[in-house]
C-alpha cells in the first residue's frame, strides 16, 4: 500500500471516529439548554436531575470530540499538503473563523457549565449552557462550508493551480451549503434525539428511574416526529441538489450504468451488487420509473448515467450505493417508529407497549450509524476529487511522506483510539445504566468521605455515596 | 508600502501572539502533568488537575488557532512544516489526546485511576517535549528547493532539537509550579515552592545553552542577533530576561506573594519569545521561506484579518471572564461544589 492509499484510510478512520461526538453533542447542548430552562421555569428537582444526568455524559463526550478534533485540524497539513498549500486560501479561513466563533465559546462557557454550579447565578448558568449549544452551531456552520465548497467550489480563481478567493459568500454560501447544512444539524440533533429516547424506553422497560424515563421518552417522540419528516424533505431538496452539481455521485446512489429507452425514465435499485469492472448491476432488483419520480419529481425524467464520464472520474459505486442505502433504510425505519409512538401516546398505550419501548432501545444508536453512512455517501461519491471536478485526491497527498511513517501513524492512532474509546464508551454505558441521580445540596459536609474534589460531577460525589451505602 | 507587503507582517505577529498565548496557558497546564510525579498521593494529584479542570480546554484551544491561522495566512509554511514533521507532530498529538481525556476519565475511572493519572503525567511530558523538539528543528532550518522540503522523515532528529525538547519540558514545568502556588495552599503550594528553585537554575542553564549553540546552526537563525552593531541594540532582552530570573529566584520562597511566582514565570517566557521571534524574522520557515514567500493572497489575508480583529477581543473578555469565576485558592478536600 502507499502513501496515499494509508492517508485516505487515516483520513476515513479519524473522521468516522471524530464526527460520532460533534454529531452527538450538537444535540446534547440543546437538550441541556432545553432542561435547564425547564429547570429555571418549573423549579422542578426532576429537571435538574436530568441535567445533572446528560451533563455529565456530555462532559465525556465533549472531551472525545475535542481531543479527536485537534488531530483533525492538523492532517491536512500532515497528510495533504498539497491540498493544503493550494486551497489552504479558502479553507484556512473557514477553520479559522470556526476556532474564532465557535471553539473559545464552547471551551471557555463548557468550564462554566460543568463547574460553575455554585459559582455564578442560575441565570449565568443558562447563558453558559446557551452559550455553548450555540458555539455547537457556529462551529456545525464553518466546517459544513467548508466541506461543502469542497464538494460544490465557487467563488474563486485558480492561478497556477493555487485556488485564490474572489468572492468570500459566493465561498461560503456555495451552492451545496444550505442543504448540507441543514440536512447535518437535522441528523445531529436526530442522533441525539434517539439517544435520549432510547435511554427514556430503557429505564421504562426495566421499571427504574420511572418518572425520568417518561419524559425523557415523551420529548424524544415529540420531537422525532416532527424532525424526521423534516428530514425526509430535506434530504429530498438535498438530493436533487446532488444531482445537479454532482451528477457522477449521484448516479453512484443509485448504481445507475446506463441510460434507458428515451422516456423509459430511471428505475429505483432496491438491491444489486454493482459490478464496476463490467459497469452493470448483478442480482439487480429494481422498480421501474420510481427512481425517476423521486430523483427528478417526474414520471419519465434522466439522470446522467455513470457511463457518461470516463472510469477514472467515477467514484467507487459498491460503498456509495450501500452506504445511502443504509442510511436511508434507517431514516425510514426511525420514521416509522416515530410516527407509530405518535399514535400510541394519542391512544394512550406509548409507555406500556413492549415492543414499542423495544424499538426505540434497538434504535437508540440508529442516528449514529446513519450520519456516518451519510457520510459516505457524501465523501465516497465526491472521489476521485478532493476539490470536486479540480483537484484529484491523488494529486493532494503530501509528497514527501514515506508509506512507513503513514503505516506507523496509522497503527497509533488506531491503538490509541481503541483504548480511548473504548474507556470512553465504558463510561458512558456505566452513567446510563447509573441513571439519574437526585441532587443533593452542599455535599460537602457529608460524611467527609473524601472523594475526587471533582465538581463534574454531583455525579462523581454521589459514586462514591452509593459505594458507601 | 502596499498591502502586500505589511499584511504577512501582521499576521506574523498575529500567530506569534497565538503561539505565545498557548505556550503561556498550556504550557501550565502541560506543567502540571510534568509536575504529577511530585505529587504525594492521589488526592494531591487530584487537587492539581482540578485547578486547571475549568481552563485546560480554552487554553488548548489557542494550539488549534495557531493551526488553522498558520493555515489561513501562510498555506505554503503549514503544508511543508507539518508533513516534514509527521512523526513529532504525531508523537504530539496522541500525547494532547491522552492528557486531555485524563482530565475526564481519571475522575470517572475505579480501577484505572492509576493508569489515567500516568497518562496525564507522560502526556504531559511526551505533548512539551515533542513542542520543543518541533521548535528546534524549526530553528534549526529546513531545507527547501523550490518551495518543497529536502528531508527525510527523520531530519529533525538531532542533538539541538533534543536539547530544545527537554529544554521546553523544564521550561513548562516552571510554569506548572508558579500556576500551583498561586491556586493551591498548604503541603502542595509547598511542594510546588520546593521544585520552583531548582527549576529556575535548570531552565536559566538551558536557555544559556541554546542561545550558545545558535550561532554555531546552519540556518543562522540568530545571525541577526549578532550582525554588525545589533547586538547592542537587542541586549535588553536578555539581561531583562536574566533580571527576571533573579526576581524569580527570590519570589519562589516569598510567603504571602503567590502571584509573584507565576507573573514572574509568565513574563520570563515572554522575553524568551521576543528573543526567538525576532531571531526568525522575517522567516516563517528559516533558512529561507519568509513570511512573503509563504503568504496567502491578500483577499485571504484581509478576510481572516477582519475576524480576528473583531473576535478576539471579545474572546479575551469571556476568557478572562471564566478565569475570573475559578479565581481563588483550589481546596485539597473539596471541589467547587
Amino acid at each position: 500500500m502507499d502513501a496515499l492509499l494509508l492517508s485516505r484510510i487515516q483520513f476515513g478512520f479519524l473522521i468516522t471516529f471524530h464526527i460520532l461526538f460533534p454529531a452527538f453533542t450538537i444535540g446534547l447542548a440543546h437538550w441541556l439548554a432545553f432542561l435547564e430552562w425547564r429547570w429555571l421555569r418549573t423549579r422542578d428537582g426532576k429537571w435538574r436531575d436530568l441535567y445533572f444526568f446528560w451533563l455529565r455524559i456530555f462532559a465525556i463526550s465533549f472531551g472525545m470530540g475535542v481531543v479527536s478534533g485537534i488531530v483533525m485540524s492538523f492532517q491536512f497539513g500532515t497528510n495533504w499538503a498539497v491540498l493544503s498549500e493550494r486551497a489552504g486560501a479558502i479553507l484556512g479561513p473557514l477553520l479559522s473563523y470556526e476556532v474564532l466563533t465557535a471553539f473559545f465559546l464552547e471551551a471557555s462557557f463548557l468550564g462554566v457549565m460543568l463547574f460553575g454550579w455554585n459559582r455564578v447565578s442560575p441565570k449565568l448558568h443558562f447563558f453558559s449552557t446557551c452559550m455553548v449549544a450555540l458555539g455547537t452551531l457556529f462551529s456545525t456552520f464553518w466546517i459544513l462550508s467548508a466541506n461543502s465548497w469542497m464538494q460544490t467550489p465557487q467563488g474563486h480563481e485558480l492561478i497556477d493551480g493555487m485556488f485564490h478567493p474572489v468572492d468570500w459568500l459566493a465561498v461560503i454560501f456555495n451552492p451545496s451549503f444550505p442543504y448540507r447544512l441543514a440536512h447535518m444539524v437535522l441528523a445531529a440533533f436526530i442522533t441525539t434525539c434517539f439517544v435520549i429516547g432510547g435511554v427514556g424506553a430503557w429505564y421504562l422497560r426495566r421499571g427504574v428511574h420511572v418518572e425520568e424515563g417518561r419524559r425523557m421518552l415523551k420529548l424524544a417522540v415529540a420531537f422525532a416526529a416532527i424532525a424526521l419528516p423534516l428530514q425526509v424533505l430535506v434530504g429530498d431538496l438535498h438530493g436533487l441538489n446532488v444531482g445537479e452539481h454532482q451528477p457522477v455521485k449521484l448516479a453512484a446512489m443509485e448504481a445507475h450504468w446506463e441510460a434507458g429507452e428515451p422516456g423509459a425514465g430511471v428505475p429505483l435499485v432496491l438491491f444489486a451488487l454493482p459490478d464496476a469492472a463490467n459497469e452493470t448491476n448483478r442480482y439487480e432488483l429494481a422498480i421501474p420509473r420510481l427512481g425517476s419520480l423521486i430523483l427528478t419529481h417526474s414520471w419519465d425524467g434522466e439522470i446522467e448515467p455513470l457511463t457518461a464520464v470516463p472510469a477514472s472520474d467515477r467514484p467507487p459505486v459498491a460503498p456509495v450505493f450501500w452506504a445511502f442505502r443504509i442510511m436511508v433504510g434507517l431514516g425510514m425505519a426511525m420514521l416509522l417508529l416515530a410516527m407509530l409512538s405518535t399514535w400510541a401516546w394519542w391512544r394512550g398505550w406509548l409507555f406500556e407497549s413492549r415492543w414499542l419501548l423495544d424499538g426505540w432501545r434497538l434504535l437508540s444508536p440508529a442516528g449514529f450509524v446513519a450520519l456516518v453512512a451519510g457520510w459516505y455517501v457524501v465523501e465516497i461519491g465526491r472521489q476521485p476529487w478532493v476539490v470536486y471536478g479540480l483537484l484529484r485526491t491523488s494529486e493532494a497527498v503530501s509528497p514527501n511522506i514515506t508509506a512507513a511513517a503513514v503505516m506507523s501513524s496509522l497503527a497509533i492512532y488506531a491503538t490509541a483510539y481503541a483504548v480511548i474509546f473504548g474507556a470512553g464508551i465504558r463510561y458512558l454505558l456505566g452513567l446510563v445504566r447509573k441513571g439519574p441521580l437526585p441532587y443533593e445540596e452542599s455535599p460537602d459536609t457529608e460524611g467527609g468521605d473524601r472523594t475526587p474534589a471533582r465538581p463534574l460531577s454531583v455525579g462523581d460525589r454521589e459514586d462514591a455515596h452509593t459505594e458507601g451505602r | 508600502m502596499d498591502i502586500a507587503t505589511w499584511l504577512p507582517v501582521a499576521w506574523y505577529f498575529v500567530i506569534g501572539f497565538g503561539v505565545l498565548m498557548y505556550v503561556l496557558l498550556d504550557g501550565f497546564v502541560l506543567g502540571l502533568g510534568i509536575l504529577a510525579p511530585f505529587a504525594e498521593d492521589g488526592d494531591q494529584l487530584d487537587n492539581m488537575m482540578n485547578t486547571a479542570a475549568p481552563i485546560w480546554d480554552g487554553n488548548e484551544t489557542w494550539l488549534v488557532l495557531g493551526g488553522t491561522a498558520l493555515f489561513a495566512a501562510f498555506p505554503k509554511a503549514y503544508a511543508i512544516l507539518l508533513s516534514a514533521l509527521y512523526l513529532p507532530v504525531l508523537m504530539m498529538l496522541i500525547a494532547l489526546i491522552f492528557r486531555g481525556v485524563a482530565f475526564e476519565f481519571r475522575f470517572k475511572a475505579r480501577r484505572a485511576k492509576a493508569f489515567w493519572g500516568g497518562a496525564f503525567a507522560l502526556g504531559s511530558m511526551v505533548a512539551a517535549f515533542a513542542q520543543g523538539l518541533i521548535l528546534g528543528a524549526l530553528v534549526e532550518g529546513m531545507p527547501l528547493e523550490e518551495g518543497k522540503y529536502l528531508g527525510g522523515a527523520f531530519d529533525w532528529f538531532s542533538p539541538f532539537s533534543m536539547l530544545t525538547g527537554v529544554a521546553v519540558v523544564f521550561g513548562y514545568a516552571l510554569l506548572g509550579a508558579g500556576w500551583l502556588i498561586l491556586k493551591t495552599e498548604g503541603p502542595l503550594q509547598a511542594v510546588a515552592r520546593g521544585v520552583t528553585r531548582p527549576l529556575v537554575l535548570v531552565v536559566v542553564a538551558f536557555m544559556g545553552l541554546v542561545s550558545a549553540w545558535l550561532p554555531f546552526l546552519e540556518s543562522q537563525v540568530m545571525a541577526r542577533w549578532f550582525d554588525g552593531g545589533n547586538f547592542w541594540w537587542l541586549a535588553p532582552v536578555p539581561l531583562l530576561a536574566l533580571a527576571n530570573a533573579v526576581l524569580l529566584w527570590r519570589a519562589a520562597m516569598r510567603k504571602g506573594r503567590d502571584a509573584g511566582p507565576f507573573l514572574l514565570t509568565l513574563s520570563f517566557f515572554v522575553l524568551g519569545f521576543i528573543g526567538l521571534v525576532i531571531g526568525i524574522w522575517p522567516n516563517i520557515i528559516p533558512p529561507s521561506l519568509s513570511i512573503w514567500d509563504a503568504a496567502s493572497p491578500p483577499s485571504t489575508q484581509v478576510f481572516t484579518l477582519v475576524g480576528l480583529v473583531v473576535l478576539l477581543p471579545i474572546i479575551l473578555g469571556y476568557t478572562a471572564w471564566s478565569y475570573s469565576v475559578f479565581r481563588g485558592k483550589v481546596r485539597a478536600d473539596a471541589g467547587y461544589h
